[in-house]
Protein backbone atom coordinates (compact mmCIF):
# COMPACT_ATOMS: atom_id res chain seq x y z
CA UNK A 1 0.00 0.00 0.00
CA UNK A 2 1.37 3.38 -0.68
CA UNK A 3 0.43 6.07 2.13
CA UNK A 4 0.66 9.94 1.14
CA UNK A 5 3.62 11.32 2.05
CA UNK A 6 2.06 13.61 4.51
CA UNK A 7 0.65 10.92 6.88
CA UNK A 8 3.79 10.69 8.97
CA UNK A 9 4.33 7.54 11.50
CA UNK A 10 2.95 8.66 15.32
CA UNK A 11 6.17 8.82 17.51
CA UNK A 12 5.79 6.31 19.74
CA UNK A 13 6.29 8.73 22.76
CA UNK A 14 3.31 10.33 22.03
CA UNK A 15 1.83 6.99 21.64
CA UNK A 16 2.93 6.44 25.28
CA UNK A 17 1.90 9.41 26.19
CA UNK A 18 -1.76 8.57 25.50
CA UNK A 19 -1.52 5.48 27.05
CA UNK A 20 -0.65 7.32 30.30
CA UNK A 21 -4.46 8.65 29.73
CA UNK A 22 -5.98 5.31 30.14
CA UNK A 23 -6.84 4.33 33.60
CA UNK A 24 -7.06 1.07 35.59
CA UNK A 25 -10.90 -0.30 35.51
CA UNK A 26 -10.73 -1.46 39.06
CA UNK A 27 -8.24 1.41 40.35
CA UNK A 28 -8.98 4.34 37.91
CA UNK A 29 -6.87 6.82 40.14
CA UNK A 30 -3.91 5.32 38.07
CA UNK A 31 -3.04 4.42 34.66
CA UNK A 32 -1.62 1.61 32.89
CA UNK A 33 1.55 3.34 32.37
CA UNK A 34 1.51 4.16 36.39
CA UNK A 35 1.62 0.75 36.95
CA UNK A 36 4.18 -0.71 34.57
CA UNK A 37 1.79 -3.48 32.26
CA UNK A 38 3.20 -0.96 29.26
CA UNK A 39 6.35 -3.59 28.23
CA UNK A 40 6.53 -2.39 24.63
CA UNK A 41 5.03 0.47 21.90
CA UNK A 42 6.03 0.15 18.38
CA UNK A 43 4.68 2.16 15.41
CA UNK A 44 5.39 0.38 11.77
CA UNK A 45 4.13 0.81 8.19
CA UNK A 46 1.85 -1.71 9.13
CA UNK A 47 -0.22 0.20 12.53
CA UNK A 48 0.61 0.80 16.43
CA UNK A 49 1.78 -2.43 18.23
CA UNK A 50 1.10 -1.92 22.05
CA UNK A 51 2.52 -5.10 24.28
CA UNK A 52 1.21 -4.79 27.84
CA UNK A 53 1.55 -7.23 30.69
CA UNK A 54 -1.47 -8.16 32.72
CA UNK A 55 -1.07 -7.93 36.60
CA UNK A 56 -2.67 -11.02 37.21
CA UNK A 57 -3.32 -13.84 34.80
CA UNK A 58 -7.09 -13.77 35.64
CA UNK A 59 -7.53 -9.92 35.83
CA UNK A 60 -11.09 -9.46 34.66
CA UNK A 61 -10.47 -6.13 33.93
CA UNK A 62 -8.30 -6.76 30.63
CA UNK A 63 -10.29 -6.74 27.98
CA UNK A 64 -12.03 -3.21 29.08
CA UNK A 65 -8.00 -2.25 28.93
CA UNK A 66 -7.89 -3.66 25.89
CA UNK A 67 -10.82 -1.86 24.36
CA UNK A 68 -9.74 1.08 26.35
CA UNK A 69 -6.50 1.19 25.00
CA UNK A 70 -8.02 1.07 21.14
CA UNK A 71 -10.32 3.35 22.13
CA UNK A 72 -7.71 6.07 23.12
CA UNK A 73 -4.87 5.15 20.39
CA UNK A 74 -8.08 5.69 17.52
CA UNK A 75 -6.88 9.56 17.32
CA UNK A 76 -3.79 8.25 15.39
CA UNK A 77 -5.57 6.99 12.44
CA UNK A 78 -3.34 3.85 12.47
CA UNK A 79 -4.45 -0.04 12.84
CA UNK A 80 -4.42 -0.99 16.02
CA UNK A 81 -2.63 -4.50 17.81
CA UNK A 82 -2.92 -4.79 21.31
CA UNK A 83 -1.70 -7.48 23.03
CA UNK A 84 -0.90 -9.03 26.31
CA UNK A 85 2.09 -11.08 27.21
CA UNK A 86 4.29 -12.92 29.83
CA UNK A 87 7.99 -13.21 28.44
CA UNK A 88 8.19 -10.30 31.10
CA UNK A 89 6.46 -11.04 34.22
CA UNK A 90 4.01 -8.36 35.29
CA UNK A 91 5.39 -7.78 39.17
CA UNK A 92 4.21 -5.01 41.36
CA UNK A 93 7.76 -3.37 41.32
CA UNK A 94 6.80 -1.98 37.98
CA UNK A 95 4.59 0.31 39.68
CA UNK A 96 6.22 3.86 38.88
CA UNK A 97 7.11 6.68 41.61
CA UNK A 98 4.06 8.46 40.10
CA UNK A 99 1.81 5.71 40.56
CA UNK A 100 2.87 5.12 44.36
CA UNK A 101 2.42 8.66 44.89
CA UNK A 102 -1.25 8.54 42.98
CA UNK A 103 -1.89 5.42 45.27
CA UNK A 104 -1.32 6.93 48.32
CA UNK A 105 -3.11 10.36 47.83
CA UNK A 106 -6.56 8.16 46.86
CA UNK A 107 -5.86 6.28 50.05
CA UNK A 108 -3.96 3.05 48.84
CA UNK A 109 -1.39 1.68 50.81
CA UNK A 110 1.22 1.12 47.31
CA UNK A 111 3.14 -2.17 47.41
CA UNK A 112 6.62 -3.13 49.34
CA UNK A 113 9.32 -3.86 47.20
CA UNK A 114 9.02 -7.70 46.47
CA UNK A 115 11.34 -10.31 48.29
CA UNK A 116 11.44 -12.79 46.16
CA UNK A 117 13.43 -15.20 48.51
CA UNK A 118 11.57 -14.49 51.81
CA UNK A 119 8.04 -16.21 52.23
CA UNK A 120 4.87 -14.50 51.13
CA UNK A 121 3.48 -13.91 54.50
CA UNK A 122 6.58 -12.61 55.78
CA UNK A 123 5.99 -9.99 53.17
CA UNK A 124 2.87 -9.38 54.24
CA UNK A 125 3.43 -9.15 57.82
CA UNK A 126 5.61 -6.48 57.21
CA UNK A 127 4.02 -3.22 57.79
CA UNK A 128 3.07 -1.06 55.30
CA UNK A 129 2.68 2.65 55.91
CA UNK A 130 -1.15 3.65 56.59
CA UNK A 131 -1.83 5.34 53.62
CA UNK A 132 -4.53 7.82 55.62
CA UNK A 133 -2.34 8.67 58.63
CA UNK A 134 1.37 7.71 57.44
CA UNK A 135 2.23 5.63 60.87
CA UNK A 136 4.12 1.79 60.34
CA UNK A 137 1.94 0.89 63.22
CA UNK A 138 -0.15 -1.69 60.93
CA UNK A 139 -1.69 -5.34 60.66
CA UNK A 140 -2.45 -7.28 58.09
CA UNK A 141 -5.89 -8.40 58.23
CA UNK A 142 -6.46 -10.56 55.05
CA UNK A 143 -4.11 -11.37 51.99
CA UNK A 144 -7.11 -11.18 49.97
CA UNK A 145 -9.16 -8.26 48.97
CA UNK A 146 -11.84 -6.95 47.04
CA UNK A 147 -9.93 -7.71 43.58
CA UNK A 148 -6.74 -9.95 42.70
CA UNK A 149 -4.63 -7.21 43.34
CA UNK A 150 -5.29 -5.48 46.75
CA UNK A 151 -4.97 -7.12 50.34
CA UNK A 152 -6.69 -5.92 53.47
CA UNK A 153 -5.13 -3.93 56.25
CA UNK A 154 -5.77 -2.09 59.90
CA UNK A 155 -3.83 0.83 61.13
CA UNK A 156 -4.25 0.63 64.94
CA UNK A 157 -3.17 4.40 65.41
CA UNK A 158 -6.08 6.32 63.20
CA UNK A 159 -7.97 2.87 63.68
CA UNK A 160 -8.72 2.78 59.92
CA UNK A 161 -9.16 -0.14 57.42
CA UNK A 162 -6.90 0.00 54.35
CA UNK A 163 -6.18 -1.59 51.29
CA UNK A 164 -2.77 -1.81 49.82
CA UNK A 165 -1.63 -3.49 46.37
CA UNK A 166 0.34 -6.72 47.08
CA UNK A 167 3.97 -7.57 46.24
CA UNK A 168 3.50 -9.92 43.43
CA UNK B 1 11.32 -24.81 19.19
CA UNK B 2 9.44 -24.75 16.41
CA UNK B 3 5.82 -26.03 16.42
CA UNK B 4 6.63 -28.46 14.01
CA UNK B 5 8.68 -30.33 16.62
CA UNK B 6 6.88 -29.85 19.70
CA UNK B 7 5.79 -33.48 20.99
CA UNK B 8 1.67 -32.20 20.19
CA UNK B 9 -0.02 -35.24 21.83
CA UNK B 10 1.80 -35.12 25.56
CA UNK B 11 1.76 -31.41 25.22
CA UNK B 12 -1.51 -30.99 24.99
CA UNK B 13 -2.00 -34.05 27.40
CA UNK B 14 -0.44 -31.63 29.93
CA UNK B 15 -2.35 -28.69 28.84
CA UNK B 16 -5.56 -30.36 29.37
CA UNK B 17 -4.62 -31.85 32.42
CA UNK B 18 -3.70 -28.57 34.20
CA UNK B 19 -6.14 -26.28 32.67
CA UNK B 20 -9.03 -28.82 33.70
CA UNK B 21 -7.23 -28.61 37.19
CA UNK B 22 -7.10 -25.40 37.91
CA UNK B 23 -10.72 -25.21 36.22
CA UNK B 24 -12.53 -27.74 39.18
CA UNK B 25 -10.86 -26.41 41.98
CA UNK B 26 -11.28 -22.87 41.05
CA UNK B 27 -15.38 -23.91 40.61
CA UNK B 28 -15.05 -25.88 43.81
CA UNK B 29 -13.93 -23.02 45.44
CA UNK B 30 -16.50 -20.86 44.41
CA UNK B 31 -18.89 -22.52 45.76
CA UNK B 32 -17.71 -20.92 49.27
CA UNK B 33 -18.52 -17.45 48.10
CA UNK B 34 -21.62 -16.23 50.13
CA UNK B 35 -20.95 -18.81 52.90
CA UNK B 36 -17.52 -19.35 53.97
CA UNK B 37 -17.11 -19.15 58.05
CA UNK B 38 -15.95 -15.39 58.03
CA UNK B 39 -16.10 -13.16 55.59
CA UNK B 40 -12.14 -12.80 55.32
CA UNK B 41 -12.27 -15.80 54.19
CA UNK B 42 -15.62 -15.93 51.94
CA UNK B 43 -13.24 -12.69 50.07
CA UNK B 44 -10.14 -15.41 49.74
CA UNK B 45 -11.69 -18.35 48.52
CA UNK B 46 -13.71 -16.22 45.72
CA UNK B 47 -10.23 -14.93 44.88
CA UNK B 48 -8.90 -17.41 44.74
CA UNK B 49 -11.20 -19.00 42.96
CA UNK B 50 -11.05 -16.26 40.21
CA UNK B 51 -7.10 -16.67 40.26
CA UNK B 52 -7.46 -20.44 38.94
CA UNK B 53 -10.62 -19.45 36.89
CA UNK B 54 -7.92 -17.23 35.39
CA UNK B 55 -5.48 -19.41 35.18
CA UNK B 56 -7.36 -22.32 33.33
CA UNK B 57 -8.49 -19.77 30.72
CA UNK B 58 -4.93 -18.52 30.41
CA UNK B 59 -3.92 -22.20 29.57
CA UNK B 60 -7.31 -23.65 27.82
CA UNK B 61 -5.94 -20.64 25.48
CA UNK B 62 -2.62 -22.09 24.62
CA UNK B 63 -4.28 -25.80 24.19
CA UNK B 64 -6.54 -24.33 21.96
CA UNK B 65 -3.77 -22.61 19.42
CA UNK B 66 -2.52 -26.64 19.43
CA UNK B 67 -5.17 -28.08 18.50
CA UNK B 68 -7.16 -25.29 17.16
CA UNK B 69 -10.10 -25.41 19.21
CA UNK B 70 -12.23 -22.55 21.02
CA UNK B 71 -10.88 -22.01 24.26
CA UNK B 72 -14.77 -21.55 25.99
CA UNK B 73 -15.75 -24.61 23.81
CA UNK B 74 -12.42 -26.86 25.77
CA UNK B 75 -13.73 -25.76 28.74
CA UNK B 76 -17.69 -26.17 29.23
CA UNK B 77 -18.63 -28.43 25.87
CA UNK B 78 -17.05 -31.43 27.36
CA UNK B 79 -19.04 -34.40 28.96
CA UNK B 80 -18.09 -35.06 32.60
CA UNK B 81 -15.80 -38.40 31.43
CA UNK B 82 -13.50 -35.95 29.25
CA UNK B 83 -12.46 -33.88 31.69
CA UNK B 84 -8.70 -35.16 32.38
CA UNK B 85 -8.61 -32.67 36.16
CA UNK B 86 -6.98 -34.94 39.13
CA UNK B 87 -8.91 -37.40 41.11
CA UNK B 88 -8.07 -35.20 44.07
CA UNK B 89 -10.28 -33.01 43.21
CA UNK B 90 -13.39 -34.80 42.87
CA UNK B 91 -14.71 -35.17 46.32
CA UNK B 92 -17.30 -32.61 46.28
CA UNK B 93 -16.74 -29.50 48.22
CA UNK B 94 -17.10 -30.89 51.73
CA UNK B 95 -16.76 -28.88 54.58
CA UNK B 96 -14.12 -26.44 55.72
CA UNK B 97 -11.58 -28.63 56.74
CA UNK B 98 -12.10 -30.90 53.41
CA UNK B 99 -11.07 -27.76 51.48
CA UNK B 100 -8.38 -26.89 53.36
CA UNK B 101 -6.69 -30.34 53.02
CA UNK B 102 -7.54 -30.65 49.53
CA UNK B 103 -6.39 -26.69 48.66
CA UNK B 104 -2.90 -27.97 50.37
CA UNK B 105 -2.89 -30.84 49.20
CA UNK B 106 -3.18 -29.81 45.23
CA UNK B 107 -0.77 -26.40 45.82
CA UNK B 108 1.51 -28.02 47.19
CA UNK B 109 1.71 -30.68 44.35
CA UNK B 110 1.11 -27.85 41.47
CA UNK B 111 3.86 -25.70 42.68
CA UNK B 112 6.01 -29.06 41.91
CA UNK B 113 4.83 -29.27 39.16
CA UNK B 114 5.11 -25.63 37.82
CA UNK B 115 8.60 -25.62 39.14
CA UNK B 116 9.09 -28.40 36.41
CA UNK B 117 8.00 -26.15 33.52
CA UNK B 118 9.43 -22.75 34.24
CA UNK B 119 12.33 -22.34 31.99
CA UNK B 120 10.82 -25.01 29.53
CA UNK B 121 11.67 -25.06 26.09
CA UNK B 122 8.20 -24.34 24.78
CA UNK B 123 8.14 -20.72 25.57
CA UNK B 124 4.44 -20.23 25.71
CA UNK B 125 3.65 -22.32 28.69
CA UNK B 126 7.31 -21.69 30.52
CA UNK B 127 6.46 -17.86 30.57
CA UNK B 128 3.05 -18.14 31.42
CA UNK B 129 4.36 -20.53 34.17
CA UNK B 130 6.57 -17.88 35.38
CA UNK B 131 3.88 -15.78 36.39
CA UNK B 132 1.84 -18.54 37.64
CA UNK B 133 4.48 -19.36 40.35
CA UNK B 134 4.26 -15.86 41.63
CA UNK B 135 0.24 -16.02 42.54
CA UNK B 136 0.01 -19.44 43.73
CA UNK B 137 2.59 -18.32 46.33
CA UNK B 138 -0.39 -16.92 47.73
CA UNK B 139 -2.36 -19.89 47.45
CA UNK B 140 -0.23 -22.19 49.42
CA UNK B 141 0.77 -19.07 51.86
CA UNK B 142 -3.22 -19.35 52.75
CA UNK B 143 -3.68 -23.16 52.65
CA UNK B 144 -0.73 -23.98 54.37
CA UNK B 145 -1.91 -21.01 57.35
CA UNK B 146 -5.21 -23.19 57.51
CA UNK B 147 -3.51 -26.02 57.62
CA UNK B 148 -1.17 -25.81 60.65
CA UNK B 149 -4.34 -23.19 62.49
CA UNK B 150 -6.77 -26.99 61.90
CA UNK B 151 -4.21 -29.35 62.62
CA UNK B 152 -2.99 -27.52 66.17
CA UNK B 153 -6.34 -26.60 67.22
CA UNK B 154 -6.77 -29.91 67.97
CA UNK B 155 -10.80 -31.08 69.12
CA UNK B 156 -13.15 -30.89 66.06
CA UNK B 157 -11.38 -28.88 63.86
CA UNK B 158 -8.19 -31.49 63.82
CA UNK B 159 -10.65 -34.04 64.07
CA UNK B 160 -12.72 -33.32 60.88
CA UNK B 161 -9.05 -31.92 59.37
CA UNK B 162 -8.21 -35.93 59.97
CA UNK B 163 -11.31 -37.35 58.50
CA UNK B 164 -10.89 -35.04 55.38
CA UNK B 165 -7.03 -36.66 55.20
CA UNK B 166 -8.25 -39.90 55.24
CA UNK B 167 -11.08 -39.64 52.44
CA UNK B 168 -8.56 -37.77 50.02
CA UNK B 169 -5.58 -39.71 51.07
CA UNK B 170 -5.93 -42.54 48.03
CA UNK B 171 -6.03 -39.93 45.80
CA UNK B 172 -4.04 -37.19 47.11
CA UNK B 173 -0.61 -37.76 44.62
CA UNK B 174 -2.90 -38.08 41.16
CA UNK B 175 -1.97 -34.53 40.38
CA UNK B 176 1.02 -36.72 39.48
CA UNK B 177 -0.50 -39.07 37.29
CA UNK B 178 1.76 -40.14 34.53
CA UNK B 179 0.50 -38.43 31.24
CA UNK B 180 0.33 -40.26 27.57
CA UNK B 181 3.56 -40.19 25.68
CA UNK B 182 5.09 -37.91 29.07
CA UNK B 183 8.70 -38.95 28.25
CA UNK B 184 8.25 -37.17 24.70
CA UNK B 185 7.72 -33.44 27.03
CA UNK B 186 10.98 -34.36 29.11
CA UNK B 187 12.74 -35.75 26.38
CA UNK B 188 11.95 -32.04 24.40
CA UNK B 189 12.79 -29.96 27.60
CA UNK B 190 9.51 -28.78 28.08
CA UNK B 191 8.99 -30.49 31.59
CA UNK B 192 12.05 -31.36 33.29
CA UNK B 193 11.34 -34.79 34.82
CA UNK B 194 8.58 -37.49 34.53
CA UNK B 195 5.47 -37.00 36.99
CA UNK B 196 6.95 -39.96 39.36
CA UNK B 197 9.77 -38.11 39.94
CA UNK B 198 7.56 -34.66 40.77
CA UNK B 199 5.50 -37.07 43.11
CA UNK B 200 9.04 -37.54 45.14
CA UNK B 201 9.72 -34.31 45.13
CA UNK B 202 5.98 -33.40 46.58
CA UNK B 203 6.30 -36.06 49.23
CA UNK B 204 9.52 -34.75 50.53
CA UNK B 205 8.17 -31.04 50.59
CA UNK B 206 5.39 -32.07 52.19
CA UNK B 207 6.84 -34.71 55.08
CA UNK B 208 8.54 -32.07 57.25
CA UNK B 209 5.21 -30.21 57.20
CA UNK B 210 3.15 -33.44 58.29
CA UNK B 211 5.60 -34.86 60.59
CA UNK B 212 5.43 -31.11 62.78
CA UNK B 213 1.80 -31.48 62.78
CA UNK B 214 1.61 -35.08 63.15
CA UNK B 215 -0.60 -35.93 60.57
CA UNK B 216 -0.52 -39.21 58.89
CA UNK B 217 1.23 -38.90 55.25
CA UNK B 218 -0.77 -39.81 52.48
CA UNK B 219 -0.16 -43.58 50.59
CA UNK B 220 1.10 -44.17 47.39
CA UNK B 221 -1.74 -44.11 44.56
CA UNK B 222 -2.66 -47.43 43.54
CA UNK B 223 -3.51 -47.83 39.92
CA UNK B 224 -2.36 -44.01 39.73
CA UNK B 225 -2.25 -44.72 35.78
CA UNK B 226 -6.38 -43.62 35.94
CA UNK B 227 -5.67 -41.00 38.48
CA UNK B 228 -7.42 -38.86 35.79
CA UNK B 229 -9.94 -40.80 34.61
CA UNK B 230 -13.44 -42.41 36.52
CA UNK B 231 -14.69 -39.26 37.43
CA UNK B 232 -17.51 -39.62 40.27
CA UNK B 233 -21.17 -38.40 41.06
CA UNK B 234 -19.44 -35.28 42.64
CA UNK B 235 -18.11 -34.30 39.69
CA UNK B 236 -21.08 -34.90 37.62
CA UNK B 237 -23.00 -32.76 39.88
CA UNK B 238 -20.12 -29.96 39.63
CA UNK B 239 -20.03 -30.40 35.65
CA UNK B 240 -24.03 -29.75 35.85
CA UNK B 241 -23.66 -26.40 37.71
CA UNK B 242 -20.57 -25.23 35.75
CA UNK B 243 -22.04 -25.85 32.30
CA UNK B 244 -25.64 -24.73 33.44
CA UNK B 245 -25.87 -21.44 31.37
CA UNK B 246 -23.54 -22.82 28.56
CA UNK B 247 -25.99 -25.62 28.05
CA UNK B 248 -29.63 -23.47 28.76
CA UNK B 249 -28.89 -21.53 25.41
CA UNK B 250 -26.11 -23.39 23.11
CA UNK B 251 -23.83 -20.88 20.97
CA UNK B 252 -25.40 -17.51 22.91
CA UNK B 253 -22.87 -14.68 22.71
CA UNK B 254 -22.84 -11.86 24.86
Amino acid sequence: MVRPIAARDPDPSAVRAALAEVADPEIPVVSIVDLGMVEDVRVGADGIHVVLLPTFVGCPALDVIRSAVELRLRDFDRAVDVRFEYHVPWTSDRITPDGHHKLRASGFAPPAPVQADSPVLVQLMTPVDCPNCGSDRTVLESAFGPTQCRAIYHCTACRQPFEAFKPV
Amino acid sequence: MTVAALPAVALGELLRSMADDEFVIGFSDSEWTGIAPLLEEDVAMSSLAQDELGHAAALYGLLGKLVAANPDALAYDRQPGEYRHCRLLDHGRGDWAMTIARRYLYDSADAVRLEALAGGTWEPLADLVGKLIREERYHRMHAGAWLERLARDGGEARARLLLALRELQHDAATVFTPLPEEAALVGAGILAMPMAELERRWRATIGPVFAELDLPMPPATRQIERGRLDHGEAFRWLWGEFTAVRRSEPGATW
